[in-house]
């Protein structure tokens, strides 16, 4: 038995019928072709399936679909406006903030959070608000570069 | 636009711009019509004989199109090969049959017993709860020194005591060294189990059509020709009517360096069914079925003067293999190891035996640095134990016994020669950004605040660039390890590169841009850079043991050498002068001193494919294939700096401070390469700190989640101080020794060299890793409870 499920994605609203037991990020992958958003594990360990819920960063793998009836999420997909990068993809690029990719969609979102919440966070809060997403790649090191850069050009000190 | 000389400039990456705006291609963001989904039914036994599966159950369930077993595939499916077999006479090498679903009895938790295919990926994993196996169990044996003892369970009946190999290496005499030594020093020293993690978990996806035979395979992989070939092997489905596509892969770091068993069975799959099948790997699962690494038990022993001069160095290794041999496992624990332990130093006498030893475990093969880490722990670990119990500066020990600088081949005792090396160098940069002096006396200061501190040196040599094909060949290899490239310059004057190389991370595209870009004088957008696609290259080795700049950067030079060398050709007939006297610069062929008669790149390009005046003799078009075999390996080095801080009171163990010189050779893009460093740090660190895979005795893996298993988030670093020193390596034209493993090398000593200064004022003289909060309470309260002994036994002996 199918349940609908009406979510607006990046400013879209889409109404689709789903198994009960659909996660948030199957929704997103299977059902919508969204495949920015990554699963890098089955444990809610890892964040690289990290998107907005009603502007929370949430791990998607860990919220049922019909949990996110009637909410406003944003992906990957949808950092980036009429063509202009997002600052927070400027810097991950501008700084080397990623290799293989895979953890950087989750990575970005989460930062969108910590520069909302705080414009401009010392290292050990970037440190911080990271923990919750893994990358096996960069050592952090130029992550939290990416994201003291993006805190720079977005005007914050 | 971006034109002039790109050598060595911070050149942002052309792979960006689709993954961080969610366009990536990874395996699973793939998509066909008619798509089925395959699931892994796995042992729960860490040795079992399989009585009976019955699959009626999962068969009949819904959206299950078909279930296979080991039988049903037995025909098809030969055994996975052993891609790296050491010489068997002198080692006893054994290599027992593998078949990809286990038939007679399983060997490891996550061995694979049968594949279930269905509608969706939900109705393929309720189905694989449904598939009945009937297990015996066995006793299981997962540590590789029990493994060996008389009358441990048996992995394989024809691996007699559960050993693979039995391999020796050595120069000069030890045991001589050690009978004249002033100092003989020994220690077991544990180089403990790791899970590789790449964020990107394995996945393939397979297609077939009946009407050409051709059978497409996309796979998470860092090598997908030899893929192509071993599939070709042990499916018997012919090498040309297979193509394997490594799209976008999240990371690889060793364990994507082989054929599993998944690649053989979604193939042959797909071929059965008519149908194109995905199997994507969980996290719990690639826990269980991708490879693991390190896992060495050394029993060292170090000899020297007792001013300071190391005369010997005798080790002697259980390597842990697994259940089974993975394609290159064999090569770790022997060459890539045994070959290492000389260092960067003068002492001539070396003792190496390794026992490949099976166990109920999962199989272990590379991880990033592969062998070499292990080698460099153990003799980055025995100069402290030994510069301590003849209590000198380990500093001042390492100087005795460096090697001198050389700038082309240093032979060493062991039989292979270094290319170019300048260890004081590297030395004296790191300590150019790290106070010594100064850091002994904040050490003083804190210990008498109750905080211990202590700093870790690792002044490591690796080998890297692999390659020479005839000396792998002859150490084991059942591949060579060339690479190839091919330069295709279209009518316009663009640039497609096509590499063997296989890059997950590591930035190829950019970097090999880079050098076309530059030595072509065409704009970097002008250049595409091809990999991963084996109906698109010719046959390339991949990506691993840092050889992709080393090696197939060089192909690629080859290949713009050849078609420089024809387009001067084409471009001095033209001018209507001898070819020699034609200079090609920034893009422009022009002779000296006749300055107007100069033709652009673009113009030569397009006049080799309209041939309407082409000299005699040559072909029309502009293209060029290469393939590049070196004659040596080479050998990066560098001083890792780390200063560790213990909470007394809790155990609780941090990295505060990180200083990282390397000598890579020659750098294309210092970026990337420092990019490269961060990373291979964390791995490091991550090791030396808080990552184990612990199995219980009967083979059940107990850290089965990230969590458990401690992956390092970004709390648990500091930012890293990363710099270098430049000694060109002589085996290839552009210098590069290769960046992709340094950091994984050379912290974990480091840092468990640190984390002893830490505590040596305690009486510590050695620590496994992972160096835990409660690992290090006990240690410290060991320590004070027998230094409080001593102390007691010394003053009722005082009374």
């Amino acid at each position: 038995m199918n349940v609908d499920v009406t979510i607006t994605i990046n400013g879209t609203e889409h109404t689709v019928q789903v198994p009960p037991r659909t996660l948030l990020s199957q929704l997103l992958r299977d059902e919508l072709d969204m495949t920015g958003t990554h699963v890098g594990c089955d444990t809610s360990s890892c964040g690289a399936c990290t998107v907005l819920v009603n502007g929370n960063a949430t791990k998607s793998c860990t919220m049922f679909a019909v949990q996110a009836d009637g909410a406003d999420v944003t992906t990957v997909e949808g950092l980036a406006s009429n063509g202009e990068l997002h600052p927070i993809q400027t810097a991950f690029r501008e700084k080397h903030g990623l290799q293989c990719g895979f953890c950087t969609p989750g990575m970005m979102v989460t930062a969108v959070q910590i520069l909302e919440r705080n414009p401009s966070p010392s290292e050990d809060e970037i440190r911080s608000g990271l923990r919750g997403n893994l990358c096996r790649c960069t050592g952090y090191h130029n992550i939290v570069a990416a994201v003291q850069y993006a805190a720079e050009i977005s005007g914050g000190e | 636009m971006t034109t002039g000389t790109l050598i060595g400039q911070e050149v942002k990456r052309v792979e960006d711009q689709a993954l961080i705006t969610g366009r990536g291609q990874y395996v699973d963001d793939l998509r066909l019509p008619g798509l089925l989904h395959l699931a892994i039914v796995r042992s729960p036994y860490g040795h079992a004989k399989i009585n009976n599966v019955d699959v009626s159950a999962a068969a009949n369930a819904p959206g299950v199109v078909s279930v296979f077993t080991g039988a049903d595939l037995a025909e098809q499916l030969g055994s996975l090969p052993a891609g790296w077999v050491l010489d068997e006479e002198s080692t006893g090498m054994k290599t027992p049959e593998h078949p990809p679903l286990a038939i007679e009895k399983v060997r490891y938790v996550g061995d694979a017993v049968a594949a279930v295919v269905a509608s969706s990926p939900a109705a393929a994993s309720d189905a694989v709860a449904l598939v009945d196996v009937d297990y015996e169990p066995l006793d299981a044996v997962t540590d590789a020194e029990q493994a060996t003892a008389d009358g441990a369970p048996q992995v394989h009946d024809d691996a007699p005591g559960n050993l693979a190999f039995d391999w020796s290496v050595g120069a000069g005499d030890y045991e001589a060294a050690a009978a004249e030594a002033d100092v003989v020093v020994s220690e077991r020293i544990v180089n403990q189990r790791l899970i590789p993690n790449p964020m990107e978990a394995r996945g393939i996806m397979a297609d077939y059509n009946a009407g050409t035979e051709q059978l497409t395979i996309w796979t998470s992989t860092q090598i997908p020709h030899l893929v192509r070939l071993l599939f070709a092997l042990v499916t018997g489905h012919p090498e040309h009517k297979v193509r394997v596509v490594a799209p976008d892969v999240g990371g690889g770091f060793g364990c994507k360096l082989y054929l599993y068993a998944e690649e053989v069975i979604c193939g042959i799959v797909a071929k059965q069914l008519e149908r194109p099948v995905k199997w994507i790997e969980g996290r719990t699962e690639n826990y269980i079925a991708t490879t693991h690494g390190r896992d060495h038990i050394a029993d060292a022993e170090i000899c020297g003067t007792s001013d300071g001069i190391v005369t010997g160095l005798k080790v002697h290794v259980y390597a842990n293999l697994g259940g089974y041999l993975s394609t290159f496992a064999p090569a770790i624990p022997t060459i890539l190891f045994g070959l290492m332990l000389g260092g960067c130093y003068k002492f001539e006498n070396l003792s190496c035996q390794v026992k490949g030893v099976f166990t109920n475990t999962t199989p272990v093969d590379a991880y990033r640095g592969a062998g070499r880490p292990e080698a460099t722990y153990v003799v980055e670990r025995m100069m402290e134990r030994y510069a301590h119990e003849i209590g000198r500066d380990v500093l001042g020990v390492r100087r005795r016994n460096f090697i001198r600088p050389f700038k082309r081949g240093h032979d060493m005792p062991i039989g292979v020669t270094y290319d170019s090396g300048n260890y004081q160098g590297a030395l004296a940069a790191a300590l150019d950004k790290f106070d010594y002096q100064a850091f002994r006396q904040e050490q003083r200061a804190a210990r008498s605040e109750g905080k211990l501190l202590g700093v870790g040196f690792s002044t490591y040599i690796e080998i890297c660039g692999m390659a020479p094909s005839a000396v792998a060949g002859a150490l084991g290899a059942g591949a060579g390890l060339w690479e190839s490239s091919t330069v295709r310059v279209h009518p316009t004057g663009t640039v497609t590169v096509f590499t063997g190389t296989s890059p997950h991370g590591q930035g190829h595209e950019t970097t090999l841009a880079q050098i076309t870009s530059s030595r072509l004088g065409v704009p970097m957008e002008n250049v595409e850079v091809v990999h991963g696609d084996t109906e698109r290259h010719q046959f390339g080795t991949g990506t691993f043991g840092s050889r992709s700049l080393a090696v197939g950067g060089q192909a690629l030079m080859m290949s713009l050498d050849k078609v420089i060398e024809k387009a001067k050709v084409i471009a001095a007939h033209e001018m209507g002068v001898d070819a020699k006297q034609v200079v090609f610069e920034n893009g422009m062929f022009y002779v000296e001193d006749i300055q107007e008669r100069e033709i652009p790149w673009g113009d030569v390009a397009l006049g080799a494919y309209w041939a309407k005046n082409l000299p005699p003799g040559i072909e029309p078009g502009l293209e060029a294939v290469s393939f590049f075999d070196p004659e040596n390996f080479t050998w990066p080095f560098g001083t890792h700096i780390a200063v560790i801080e213990i909470d007394e009171e809790t155990g609780e163990t941090k990295l505060a401070r990180y200083v990282a010189i390397d000598d890579v050779g020659n750098v294309i893009n210092p970026m990337i390469v420092d990019g490269m460093v961060h990373g291979g740090i964390a791995q490091g660190v991550g090791q030396a700190l808080q990552e184990c895979a612990v199995y219980s005795d009967d083979g059940q893996l107990l850290t089965g989640s990230m969590m458990d298993y401690a992956v390092p988030t970004a709390e648990d670093f500091p930012s890293f101080e990363v710099g270098r020193t430049v000694t060109p390596t002589t085996v290839n034209a552009l210098g590069a020794k290769g960046a992709g493993e340094t950091g994984t090398i050379a912290a974990s000593p480091a840092v468990v060299n640190a984390a002893v200064d830490a505590l040596k004022h305690l009486g510590v003289k050695h620590l496994n890793m992972p160096l835990s909060a409660e690992r290090m309470w006990r240690t410290i309260q060991d320590a004070k409870e027998e230094r409080r002994a001593r102390r007691s036994a010394a003053a009722r002996r005082g009374n």
